[in-house]
C-alpha cells in the first residue's frame, strides 16, 4: 500500500474534498438527526459502515458490472448494508432505532455513498474504495458531530447527555427546532469555506477528472 | 392511528413541511431552486411521484412484506418500487402525453434519489397511517416540498442582487435563508397538529 496515497484520500475526504461542506452532499441526516451527539455519532458510524463496505462491494464486482445496470446494482449493495446496520440498530439499540426513525433507511438515498461508488470505487482498486470510504464517512461525522455540539449545547445544555451548563442556562429551545439546524448548518459552511477559500472552478475539474 | 386525513393533508404541507421540518429533499431542493419555473415543474414532478409510490409502498409493505414477515427488506423494496414507478412513468408520459413529457422529462430521473420520496413512505410505516391518510399524506408532503422550493426561488431571484459574505455564497446563504423560512412555517404550527 502506498503511504501518500492513503495520506491523500483521507486528507480529500476529511477536509479538501469533504462531503458536507465541500460538496453539499448528504444534507438531510446532517440536519435531521444532529439534536443530539449520540445520535449524531451513531449515524455518523452507520454511514462510515456503509460507505466503506459499499464501496469495497462495488471495487470488488467494477469489472463484472455491465456499464448500464451498475446504478441499480450500486443501489442494491447500499441497501443491503443500510439494511445491515437497521437490523444492528433494532436488535441491540432500539431506542436509538426509535430516534433515529426514518434517517437510517434514508442512508440509501444519501448522495455521498452513490457519489463516491460512482466517481471512485468504480475506477479503484479495492483497499483505496475502502479507505476512500471510511475517510469520507469520518468527514461526514465530523461535521454532524460540530453541528450536534452547538446544537445539544445550546439547545439542552448538555453534551452526550451530560449537563454541562448548570441551572442558570436558558435552553434555546430554536436550536432543538429545524430552523436551528438550518443556521447552524449554514454558519459551519460558511466557517469552513473561509478557512480554506479553494476556488470553485479547480474543485469541479477535479470530481470530473474522478 | 386516528387522525383526520384531511388534518393530515394540511399538517403535511404547512406544519409538518417535509422539507422545513423534516429537511427531506434538500438535495434537489438548494441545486435546483435558482429558478421559479424550474422549480415548480420539479415541484409537480415530485408530488406527482409522491402521491402514487406512497400508495403502492403502502400496499406492498401491508398486503406483501408483512404477511411473510419480510418488514426488514422495505428499504431495498421500497427504492426498487419507486425507481421502477419512475421508470414506468417516464415511459409512459413520452409515448402518450408528449406535451407533460416536455415539462417533467428532465426531473424524472432526479426523483429516484430525492430522499422525500422515500423518506415518506418510511414516516407512512412508522406513523401506521392506512391507505386513505397515506394518499393525503402523499400528496400533501409533494405540495409542501412544492411550495418551499418556489418559495425559495422567488427569495433566491432577489438574493442574486444582495453582497453575500465569500464563504457564505451559494449554498450557505440558501441554507440560512432556508432556516429562516422554517422559522416563518413555525408559525403556522397552531393550526394543525400531527404526532
Amino acid at each position: 500500500m502506498d503511504n501518500t496515497k492513503v495520506r491523500k484520500i483521507f486528507t480529500l475526504g476529511v477536509w479538501g474534498d469533504n462531503p458536507i461542506f465541500r460538496q453539499i452532499l448528504g444534507i438531510c441526516s446532517a440536519l435531521a438527526v444532529t439534536n443530539l451527539m449520540l445520535n449524531s455519532l451513531v449515524m455518523g458510524l452507520g454511514l462510515i459502515f456503509v460507505t466503506s463496505f459499499s464501496e469495497l462491494t462495488v471495487s470488488l464486482i467494477r469489472k463484472f458490472t455491465p456499464k448500464h445496470i451498475r446504478m441499480m446494482v450500486q443501489v442494491l449493495i447500499i441497501s443491503s448494508f443500510v439494511i445491515i446496520v437497521d437490523i444492528f440498530l433494532k436488535a441491540y439499540y432500539p431506542e436509538m432505532s426509535e430516534a433515529l426513525g426514518p434517517y437510517v433507511g434514508l442512508i440509501i438515498t444519501n448522495c455521498i455513498i452513490m457519489g463516491r461508488c460512482e466517481s471512485y470505487a468504480q475506477n479503484n482498486p479495492p483497499i483505496y474504495a475502502f479507505l476512500d470510504g471510511v475517510a469520507s464517512g469520518t468527514g461526514y461525522a465530523i461535521i454532524l458531530l460540530i453541528i450536534a455540539f452547538f446544537r445539544e449545547l445550546l439547545g439542552f445544555g448538555s453534551i452526550f447527555g451530560i449537563q454541562v451548563l448548570g441551572a442558570w442556562w436558558t435552553n434555546w429551545i430554536v436550536m432543538i427546532m429545524a430552523p436551528g439546524a438550518f443556521f447552524m448548518l449554514g454558519i459551519v459552511i460558511w466557517v469552513a469555506r473561509s478557512l480554506s477559500p479553494e476556488d470553485e472552478e479547480s474543485n469541479k475539474q477535479e470530481v470530473a477528472k474522478a | 392511528m386516528e387522525i383526520n386525513p384531511v388534518v393530515i393533508l394540511f399538517a403535511a404541507i404547512f406544519t409538518n413541511n417535509i422539507i422545513l421540518t423534516n429537511f427531506l429533499g434538500m438535495c434537489s431542493f438548494i441545486a435546483v431552486s435558482s429558478e421559479i419555473k424550474t422549480s415548480l415543474g420539479l415541484g409537480q414532478a415530485v408530488t406527482f411521484v409522491l402521491t402514487f409510490t406512497t400508495v403502492l409502498n403502502y400496499v406492498i409493505y401491508h398486503h406483501v412484506l408483512e404477511p411473510l414477515g419480510l418488514e426488514s427488506f422495505r428499504f431495498i423494496v421500497f427504492i426498487i418500487t419507486i425507481a421502477a414507478f419512475v421508470q414506468l412513468v417516464e415511459m409512459i408520459v413520452e409515448r402518450y402525453l408528449p406535451n407533460l413529457y416536455y415539462a417533467l422529462g428532465i426531473f424524472l430521473p432526479l426523483i429516484t434519489v430525492n430522499c422525500a420520496i422515500l423518506g415518506v413512505s418510511l414516516f407512512m410505516v412508522i406513523r401506521e397511517y392506512n391507505m386513505l391518510q397515506s394518499l393525503l399524506f402523499g400528496f400533501g408532503s409533494g405540495v409542501g416540498w412544492t411550495l418551499a422550493i418556489v418559495a425559495m426561488a422567488g427569495i433566491r431571484k432577489r438574493l442574486k442582487y444582495a453582497k453575500v459574505p465569500k464563504g457564505l455564497e451559494g449554498p450557505g446563504i440558501t441554507i440560512i435563508v432556508t432556516g429562516l423560512m422554517a422559522l416563518a412555517f413555525i408559525g403556522f404550527s397552531g393550526i394543525v397538529q400531527i404526532q
